[in-house]
């Protein structure tokens, strides 16, 4: 608990300062501490292969990513007049407003039911275990309980992704060949 | 973690942070020698008994330098660029096993700081985000030329990163486990996977010289084009730390070849007892990467992107199909 | 099972203790005082001009988003091999279908010239 509330309160304060800094690189850098500080929460959830993929996929790639775009469009001249200035109280209410609606809805039966059961006293990665082995207790491990489940029961939805992944390639060369020539 | 296990941690840490940089030291003491040799000169031999005590000499030069910081630089990034270069380069070693569990003082100490499921995906992610050091070095230095070096430094690291990670698979599929430490087990009953994994060893050994920025791949400093590039503007400790980052990384992607491909700290017979046998292995692909670069130039901005796309990614994929269609064949 | 992360959590502290004790110690040792010019940014010899922070080619960018496509491949081969004994010629059936479409991807990148550095 005191672990998830310190990871709480460093990721959102990353976030906040993530909006708030006025150069992209440092927004982006604030981005990573917040990227880090979920992959620790998802090995608080017994997540090791999620923890790891959150930073080699998303610090890792999509930072770089996210660096050389700010390069394209030359770092340290952004515009810093504020051109929402009359959005500013407005964001604050409608943000108070979202929190209250969560609270709330964290508060109706439904919702506090299903909550009752979680994390739940017998994990994904458990269930899987159980399910092959007849019994939780023979060693595999989390990355291959997540392998047996992507590659049994969720086989279709794991090759719609390579086609997805085939679009994003075809995208991304459209987008940037004009550029290139 | 209780009293005891904390104590094992640190004193563990401790060892694997002295036993880095000592093979830091002196793995720039030996690449000089051996440069020096193949190039019919001796190389440093007059500090200390043939040189032996020339690493020492040059800490205290790079201690006792100026530590100049530019004009224009972004001072929060300039010094945590090193910083982050330096703690990714020691963390990674973290999940690399160098020996048996020992008995030592009544105690059953495993030879390894820790040993988890995603351990092989843990040195994979240090590497990433041991870019950002580069990158940052690059950026923060208001330097045109370590600018350019930084960004060139990301552009290689990502493409030589997505073989690297292919050739890895191959050995899963014969472990079937991302444990190092099951991956040692898994040699010891069996052939070392460099017997069964020979494409894979080479596309491994190219694409990690690639990511350690060595020689023929150090195009990110390439002293003649960019005067050194991401770390133009570093002076003394500073730049040390970023010389210790990159030689503590080169010890440890030869440790993680010696783990994955050459059968760990097993050896084919038992003169050496498990550290012993590991060291050995590392020196052997160390003094690889310094007879490498004495002997291979630079290549080219162009040519580096070529080998990296369009021969080691499509052929590490090669190397996944066969290990499954060879697999599937002997069950 | 968070143990087991504990000895790593050590290790990252007590290496990012070291680096700020020779960042420190970078700062305190070493001689004081500059000679003219020292504080300018090293340009070989010429008084730098412009800023050094200069716009970057598309190249880049495009590159990264291959890298991004590819590597989120690349991980999911890594669940897919540890279980590949597990689920035999059905993983491969599965894996080769995959393998193509990415495969088709590829091509294509390669064919408009997108990996190709001039």
């Amino acid at each position: 608990m005191f672990l998830f509330l310190l990871l709480a309160v460093v990721a959102v304060a990353a976030s906040i300062a993530m909006i708030t800094a006025r150069n992209s690189i440092h927004s982006a850098l604030f981005l990573v501490v917040d990227f880090f500080c979920l992959a620790v929460l998802y090995l608080t959830l017994n997540a090791e292969f999620l923890a790891a993929v959150q930073i080699v996929v998303y610090a890792g790639a999509i930072m770089v990513l996210f660096l050389f775009v700010i390069t394209l469009l030359n770092p340290g001249n952004e515009e810093t007049d504020d051109r929402l200035r009359g959005q500013r109280p407005l964001a604050v209410a409608l943000g108070l407003a979202l929190l209250v609606e969560v609270a709330l809805l964290l508060r109706t039966q439904a919702i506090r039911d299903r909550l009752g059961d979680f994390p739940p006293a017998t994990s994904f990665f458990e269930q899987v275990q159980t399910r092959i082995n007849g019994t939780p207790t023979a060693p595999i491990g989390n990355v291959q309980a997540i392998g047996i489940e992507l590659f049994t029961t969720y086989v279709l939805p794991f090759e719609v992704v390579s086609i997805v992944l085939l679009l994003a390639v075809i995208g991304a060369v459209v987008l940037a060949k004009r550029q290139l020539r | 973690m209780t009293g005891g296990d904390i104590i094992e941690a640190v004193v563990k840490s401790l060892i694997i942070i002295v036993a880095l940089l000592t093979a830091f030291a002196y793995m720039t003491l030996y690449e000089r020698r051996i440069l020096g040799r193949m190039q019919l000169r001796s190389g440093p031999n007059r500090v200390g008994p043939a040189g032996l005590l020339q690493p020492v000499a040059d800490g205290v030069k790079l201690a006792f330098k100026q530590a100049i910081t530019p004009r224009g630089v972004d001072k929060p990034l300039y010094l945590l660029a090193p910083a982050i270069s330096v703690v990714t380069a020691l963390s990674a070693f973290a999940v690399i096993p160098v020996g048996p569990t020992y008995n030592i003082f009544g105690r059953a100490i495993p030879f390894h700081l820790a040993d988890f499921n995603v351990g092989l995906l843990f040195v994979l992610a240090m590497g990433s985000l041991g870019a950002y050091g580069i990158v940052l070095a690059g950026y923060a230095s208001n330097n045109k030329y370590s600018l350019l070096g930084g960004l060139r430094a990301a552009a290689q690291l990502i493409s030589y990163e997505l073989a690297l990670g292919l050739s890895l698979v191959g050995i899963l599929m014969i472990s079937g486990s991302l444990s190092l430490t099951a991956i040692v087990e898994g040699q010891a009953r069996g052939l070392w996977y460099i017997l069964v994994q020979p494409l894979a060893f080479v596309i491994y050994l190219i694409s990690a010289i690639a990511e350690t920025n060595r020689a023929p791949f150090d195009l990110v400093e390439a002293e003649q084009e960019l005067v050194g590039g991401y770390h133009t503007e570093y002076t003394g400790l500073r730049f040390a730390l970023f010389f210790m980052a990159e030689y503590i990384n080169m010890v440890t992607v030869s440790a993680l070849a010696a783990t994955l491909f050459l059968g760990g700290w097993h050896g084919p017979f038992d003169l050496l007892s498990g550290p012993w046998w590991l060291l050995a292995k590392i020196i052997l692909i160390l003094t690889l990467y310094v007879v490498l670069r004495a002997t291979l130039p630079r290549l080219r901005y162009d040519q580096l992107m070529r080998l990296g796309w369009h021969w080691l990614l499509p052929l590490a994929l090669l190397n996944v199909v066969l290990t499954a269609i060879g697999i599937t064949l002997l069950q | 099972m968070l143990e087991s992360y504990g000895p790593v959590l050590i290790l990252i502290l007590l290496s990012s203790a070291l680096a700020a004790l020779v960042l420190g110690l970078s700062s305190i040792m070493g001689p004081r005082g500059l000679g003219r010019g020292a504080r300018d940014t090293y340009e070989s010899g010429i008084i730098p001009t412009t800023s050094a922070r200069q716009r970057f080619p598309v190249r880049f960018a495009l590159l990264a988003m291959l890298f991004l496509v590819f590597d989120i491949e690349v991980i999911f081969f890594y669940p897919w091999a540890v279980i590949f004994r597990r689920l035999g010629l059905y993983g491969l059936i599965e894996m080769l279908l995959f393998i193509g479409l990415l495969f088709v991807g590829y091509i294509y990148a390669f064919k408009k010239g997108a990996l190709n550095w001039e």
